[in-house]
């Protein structure tokens, strides 16, 4: 990763609803380099008069679709970026990015397994044959989608869990294509929580992530299990200190937090 | 002349003008009320009687103290701009803590000492030049806006070095180390700035 990130202009291709509160864009990129699952672009916007304004954006898509990328981004009303997102853009404008970044909040399939002298050593990715606990509160989701997509797109069959909150079902972000990864029943599971309102007949969780769900999801993947936190910090740091708790390593929960700590 | 590339029908809310006329606003960042919280992992469980500070390295001698030695140095309240790299600033925080200059008082430093290690109760540490440590540019921080540093923001005590973006201020901090030659850390071995200055845009690596 030793090298010049640089703004490039890239292309909107696709633009696409996924709730009522998040679109999904595509960007076809003319300097694409392959990313790592987690990882982010940031976005630059430049009015008439010269004013900008950045913000960062989790990479939506498996680094194997090439030469483009999703972002998945929520809309914050009072924001600068999003509001322009979901309002003004359209297919085929013209977005500045620079990326991808990030080398600790990452995933990869198939990685090889580390030595012991590399496991000391630290480092980003972790050994392929360790269990996968993704834990997502809304748009948190977005880069272990990322990491979802990858596993699938590299014929992965790490057994890995999602738990997932989520206001309602309608605000479950990917909710369609969770369920078909699911269906393929090549070792992902899929936990909903809905905090607000539940589907028809729903008999899963429908609370807030708290320590008995968290437990209970967790358990079956054992204690070499890599976890990966990402949400609002009051939901990343409750689920954190919870896995710690029941004796998950620290150095195995990577967490990334969105959105005001609510200070 | 080269076009600059503008974002087709975007105008933006230019909010905190003042600050922005007034250049407290480093490029490409924002202005919050808010402190957010970004650690890369679970927040240390740091016990107040196994804690201690340590200025090790390039030192004549290295000098330790309690936690009770350290709230006995002298203190100030510092009031700082502060910039975090995921484009977040922040004007005007409040904090309570001990000058980094005060510190290395209590040391005699090797003349061959060119940088520092902050090293930490997890195994985050941070690099930066001694030169950009000293003359009243960085602090250690045990209160913020009048309260004791919560843990989730690096209590019993972080570094804050405001001149830099936030991740060279490291949380749950447990000592500085003198060193001859630089030494990335953890951030910086992860595609982050070695330097970080936010009014360079000093984000990642080659920036």
């Amino acid at each position: 990763m030793k090298h010049t990130l640089e703004w490039q202009i890239t292309t909107v291709t696709a633009i696409k609803p996924e709730t009522p509160r998040v679109k999904s864009i595509t960007l076809k990129l003319p300097d694409w380099q392959r990313h790592l699952a987690g990882q982010h672009y940031d976005m630059r916007l430049t009015a008439e008069d010269g004013y900008q304004v950045q913000r960062s954006y989790s990479i939506a898509s498996e680094p194997e679709r090439i030469g483009e990328i999703d972002l998945t981004i929520e809309k914050i009303d009072d924001g600068e970026v999003s509001p322009y997102v979901h309002d003004v853009l359209v297919v085929g404008d013209l977005v500045e990015v620079r990326g991808p970044i990030g080398g600790y909040f990452v995933w990869e399939a198939n990685a090889k397994p580390k030595s012991l002298l590399q496991r000391l050593a630290g480092g980003s990715a972790p050994a392929a044959a360790s269990p996968v606990m993704l834990i997502a509160g809304g748009s948190g989701v977005v880069p272990l989608m990322s990491m979802i997509r990858h596993r699938a797109a590299a014929h992965a069959n790490t057994p890995t869990r999602l738990l997932f909150s989520s206001r309602t079902p309608e605000d479950a972000i990917y909710f369609d294509e969770l369920e078909r990864l699911r269906a393929k029943m090549d070792g992902l599971e899929v936990f909903h929580t809905f905090t607000r309102s539940q589907p028809p007949g729903w008999r899963g969780y429908a609370r807030r992530i708290d320590d008995e769900m968290l437990s209970e999801v967790s358990k079956p993947l054992g204690k070499s299990v890599q976890v990966f936190i990402c949400g609002p910090t009051p939901l990343v740091e409750s689920a954190a200190n919870s896995l710690v708790r029941i004796s998950i390593p620290a150095t195995q929960i990577k967490t990334e937090r969105f959105g005001p700590s609510g200070q | 002349m080269t076009q600059r590339f503008v974002s087709r029908g975007f105008v933006g809310k230019r909010r905190a003008p003042e600050a922005a006329k007034a250049g407290r606003v480093p490029p490409g960042q924002y202005v919050t009320n808010d402190f957010p919280v970004l650690s890369a992992g679970p927040t240390p469980n740091v016990h107040l009687d196994r804690w201690s500070f340590t200025i090790d390295g390039l030192v004549g001698e290295p000098m330790t103290w309690s936690w009770d030695e350290f709230l006995k140095l002298p203190s100030q309240e510092f009031v700082v701009d502060i910039s975090c790299v995921t484009k977040w600033t922040h004007l005007d925080m409040r904090w309570r803590g001990v000058s980094i200059d005060t510190l290395l008082e209590h040391v005699e430093i090797d003349p061959r000492a060119q940088f520092v290690i902050e090293h930490t109760f997890d195994d985050y540490t941070t690099n930066l030049p001694l030169h950009d440590i000293i003359n009243s540019q960085a602090f250690v921080a045990y209160e913020y806006d009048g309260q004791p540093l919560a843990p989730a923001h690096g209590g019993p005590v972080r570094v804050v070095v405001p001149h830099l973006y936030f991740w060279k201020s490291a949380k749950w901090a447990r000592g500085l180390r003198l060193l001859e030659h630089d030494k990335s850390g953890f951030w910086e071995v992860r595609g982050y700035n070695n330097h970080g200055d936010p009014w360079k845009e000093e984000r990642y690596t080659g920036d």
